[in-house]
């Protein structure tokens, strides 16, 4: 088990080089003059010129990449071309509100798509069973961020239930999380209808019945427990989806997170601030698919042994 | 001689997979509907535009934000324009970013699939890396960033929606490469002497075209999702494109008085995409021998 964590560790690696090659590369694929469009298209080429050599691009390409490494090793992210701030100065106050509400998300998706998935898996082919599947459809079929405002229009204008924006009272955190942990749910709540599926007709369970084991035992202790472990792999994908979702749902909730941050730095041409809020984006991500493999293989082993 | 009756054999064998996955595709209600839908609204998208009577780009202050009537069957919006007009118009622009963005990714995700599959080794490693790296970026966030630098327009957001595609293709296309390069008669085609092209296109591709298929169905429904979304952030189609997310976008700040400008280019969006994930559905199940059982 610790051989595989180590060896996965170092797979993460070599992507984590690709990433920050890729997101370097960002500015240098702005069509015309990274330099010139940053500064403005009005700038006088003084201002452009100090804005180059601001942000080193009169340096051959493997320098700048270089260099770049060396300073994000460091711990630095550059610095915004807006502000005076550096890049992690703008990140730092953001990013745990958008950490909270891509878990908040999740454990709202898995509650949500795991009893919808059981209860269909139960009662299969049943009403209940198509009708949770099509909302599942449905679901997963939706824009979030139009979710998000059909439920700013029902709850927070016609019905004035909850908040419509902000961020930092229970209240305003419940909307963006719905927004967010829809369609993960309905994700969820279809595999595991499929795990479990597959699992009702393992010979096991034939043999939990056989024993006289009343049906909820049947299901949720030797049915649930072994159709979860599919269910593990799209947690990963699923947070990928919640990630990038945040970006939508706090620009339709206000919310002042790192998503958010992004699209106001795009908006304001800072690209090393974009360049940052993608890289620390990325590096989430690649952290949670690694704990999501380990603790994939770690139930797997512990189903083996058994 | 011999090449001859092989391409014959291959054919006959394709047309009686195509009768048989028709068959069971016409047995699957929900593909089916969801396949309709799909001819439906690329008739829609072609037709659709000539038979609207609303021009969808004209500027009319004097019928803005106008509720559903009979003139204007689903309201206008805040610039007086049919929002119905707006959103048949809209059709073909969403269907052309599914299609195209999609075709983009297929094109460099599925050679890219077949080499590591078929080549293994070094090829594989690389190209897996490369597609490991991609795929390291949550979600939608790759394609913001590459149409943060390129600019918002359609053509760029097909760009980069396709490159987001890539991985799913590559990492499908592989494993199915893989399985089928193992086969015994792929073996018995290489020992006549044919050469990995020959291999590759006559023998390898034949069979994963259903994967792919699939995979294409399945993606044009995220492609049109996230383009949507990319559209909505500003970062996609510009007004006053009638693209239902720029739509949803300039909706918005109406919405709270006039709920009818943000709630029907979101219907629309949901039930395209819904027809492509039923079709998506409904196609692996017909073409994937395991999930038939």
């Amino acid at each position: 088990m610790l051989q595989f964590i180590v060896r996965r560790f170092f797979q993460t690696i070599p992507v984590i080089l690709g990433v920050t090659l890729l997101v370097f590369s960002l500015i240098h694929l702005i069509p015309g003059d990274p330099a010139q469009i940053m500064a403005g298209e009005a700038a006088p080429e003084a201002t452009v010129e100090a804005m180059r050599e601001r942000l080193g691009l009169n340096d051959p390409l493997h320098v700048q990449y270089v260099r770049y490494m060396g300073n994000l090793i460091q711990g630095d992210l550059g610095q915004s071309v807006r502000s005076s701030r550096s890049v992690v100065e703008e990140i730092q106050p953001r990013i745990m509100i958008t950490i909270r509400l891509a878990i908040y998300g999740m454990i709202l998706s898995i509650i949500l798509g795991l009893i919808a998935g059981v209860v269909s898996a139960v009662r299969r082919y049943g009403i209940l069973d198509a009708s949770l599947m099509l909302a599942a459809l449905f679901g997963f079929s939706m824009p979030n961020f139009w979710l998000g405002l059909m439920l700013i229009k029902l709850m927070s204008i016609d019905l004035a239930l909850l908040p419509p924006s902000g961020w930092g009272t229970w209240q305003q955190a419940i909307l963006p999380v719905i927004t967010l942990g829809t369609g993960g749910a309905a994700i969820i709540a279809r595999m595991t209808r499929s795990s479990m599926l597959d699992v009702i007709n393992q010979d096991y369970i034939r043999t939990a019945r056989a024993k006289g084991l009343k049906e909820r035992m049947v299901i949720y202790k030797h049915g649930l427990k072994n159709a979860l472990i599919p269910v593990v792999t799209v947690v990963g994908i699923e947070m990928g989806m919640l990630l990038s979702g945040t970006v939508l749902a706090e620009t339709v909730f206000a919310v002042n997170g790192m998503g958010r941050l992004a699209i106001d730095a795009i908006r304001a041409r800072d690209f090393p601030l974009v360049q940052g809020i993608v890289l620390i984006f990325a590096l989430i991500f690649v952290g949670v698919n690694l704990v999501v493999d380990i603790s994939y293989r770690y139930l797997n082993k512990r189903i083996e042994l058994n | 001689m011999q090449g001859i009756k092989e391409a014959d054999s291959k054919a006959v064998k394709e047309a009686s997979n195509w009768n048989l996955i028709y068959k069971r595709l016409k047995k699957n209600k929900t593909a089916l509907i969801g396949g309709y839908l799909i001819l439906f609204f690329i008739i829609v998208a072609i037709v659709g535009p000539l038979l609207t009577v609303h021009d969808p780009l004209r500027v009319d202050y004097s019928t803005k934000l106008l509720a559903p009537s009979s003139e204007f069957w689903l309201g206008t919006d805040h610039n007086g324009r049919d929002i119905f007009t707006r959103l048949i118009h809209g059709m073909s622009i969403t269907l052309y970013i599914g299609f195209l963005s999609v075709l983009v990714g297929g094109m460099i995700g599925v050679p890219m699939g077949i080499l590591s599959g078929y080549y293994g080794k070094l090829l594989d490693t690389v190209i897996m890396r490369a597609v490991d790296v991609l795929l390291a970026f949550p979600g939608i966030l790759l394609a913001i960033a590459l149409v943060s630098v390129l600019g918002g327009s359609i053509n760029n957001v097909i760009i980069a929606v396709g490159i987001f595609s890539i991985p799913g293709f590559a990492r499908i296309v592989r494993g199915t490469t893989m399985a089928v390069s193992k086969l015994e008669y792929i073996e018995a085609v290489r020992a006549l002497g044919a050469s990995d092209l020959r291999i590759i296109f006559l023998h390898v591709l034949p069979n994963i075209v259903s994967p792919i298929i699939v995979q294409a169905t399945i993606r044009i429904a995220i492609a049109i999702l996230i383009a949507s979304g990319l559209s909505f952030l500003g970062l996609g189609a510009q007004p006053p494109t009638p693209e239902w997310g720029a739509m949803l976008s300039q909706g918005r700040r109406y919405m709270f008085d006039h709920p009818h400008v943000a709630l029907f280019p979101g219907l629309a969006i949901v039930t395209v995409v819904l027809a492509f994930n039923l079709f998506g559905d409904g196609l692996r199940d017909a073409l994937d021998p395991r999930t038939k059982a």
